[in-house]
């Protein structure tokens, strides 16, 4: 699976939190490290939509979409 | 399907296709009419969605190809495994409607403001946000010295060419061709590496900002040569896509 970036996912963060989500900085629980989510590591060809941390690879964002609407965590 | 834009809020709306421009044999650009396209800033994306006579669906985001004061337009590279890009390349028409949403994402984007100098690096088709901001530099009338390092594999597959090579005053263009050279070819026929980057991206004087857009190998590598130059890390943009036009 092609690992791209946060950019990749812009559209769908907009959808999720109503803002321009790539220049937010998410800070990892894992490790710590504070980067904006454009420049994360984004995984975009399963199920779901998963942004990782591009430090330790913990997972900062995951989008699902479930038929009637779309969950995210 | 299309609703009544309410700011802050991305809506689905339907653009007709009022252009379909060929850049290579396997590129074109696809010019957009979109009543209530709300602006852009150059290098931001749109999404595109697609649907299917079963009512399969699927969404791709595309780079917006133009500057902030250029019709809505895209560049579209034929994918043979890609699930929207054939569809796109072989098929759509002048007059064709298809459904989009944005401007969205503000990471890889530039302004005028946002000043230089520039330093643009392309790989493949990543060079379609950079002429974004190339057409933003010039219609902006920005002073900023820019220095753009398109990296393709052939001559062939150099998109943009003719309005790259238009470029003057305070844009230097430099090519690298990675697998085939015309007869005389007198550019860099190596793929970017550190040791071209110090060649070609050597940082004189006040510090670049870098954009750096193309598949997800050469940007890592050209990135991480950037910093190893002594590029600062927060001034190195980077944008991936998985496409197959290597660089």
């Amino acid at each position: 699976m092609d690992e791209l970036d946060g950019n990749g996912a812009a559209g769908l963060l907009q959808e999720v939190f109503g803002a321009t989500m790539t220049v937010a900085v998410a800070t990892c629980a894992s490790c710590g490290s504070a980067t904006q989510l454009g420049e994360s590591v984004l995984y975009a060809g399963g199920p779901g939509t998963v942004i990782r941390c591009r430090t330790c690879a913990g997972v900062l964002v995951v989008i699902t979409g479930c038929g009637a609407g779309t969950a995210s965590t | 399907m299309a609703g009544t834009a309410v700011p802050g809020r991305l809506s689905w709306e339907v653009a007709t296709v009022t252009a379909v421009t060929p850049e290579t044999p396997s590129v074109r650009t696809i010019g957009l009419d979109a009543p209530s396209w709300p602006g852009h800033r150059a290098g931001q994306h749109l999404d595109v969605r697609l649907t299917a006579e079963d009512g399969y669906s699927a969404e791709r985001s595309y780079s917006i190809a133009g500057a902030a004061d250029d019709p809505v337009a895209i560049t579209v590279e034929r994918l043979d495994d890609g699930e929207v890009s054939p569809y796109r390349t072989e098929d759509v028409r002048v007059g064709d409607q298809l459904e989009i949403r944005g401007p969205v994402g503000g990471y890889f984007a530039w302004e005028a403001a946002d000043g230089g100098p520039l330093l643009l690096v392309a790989g493949g088709s990543g060079i379609v946000p950079l002429r974004a901001i190339l057409r933003q530099h010039e219609h902006s009338g920005s002073d900023v010295p820019v220095k753009l390092l398109y990296s393709a594999r052939t001559m062939s597959e150099l998109i943009y060419r003719d309005e790259l090579d238009g470029y003057q005053d305070g844009v230097e263009t430099i090519y690298t061709l990675t697998r085939e050279q015309p007869a005389g070819w007198a550019g860099y026929t190596r793929r970017v590496d550190r040791a071209l980057l110090s060649e070609t991206a050597g940082a004189a004087g006040k510090q670049p900002l870098a954009f750096v857009c193309g598949p997800t190998s050469f940007v890592e590598t050209v990135a991480g040569g950037l910093v190893a130059l002594g590029f600062e890390p927060d001034r190195v943009k980077t944008e991936r896509f998985g496409g197959t036009g290597g660089p």
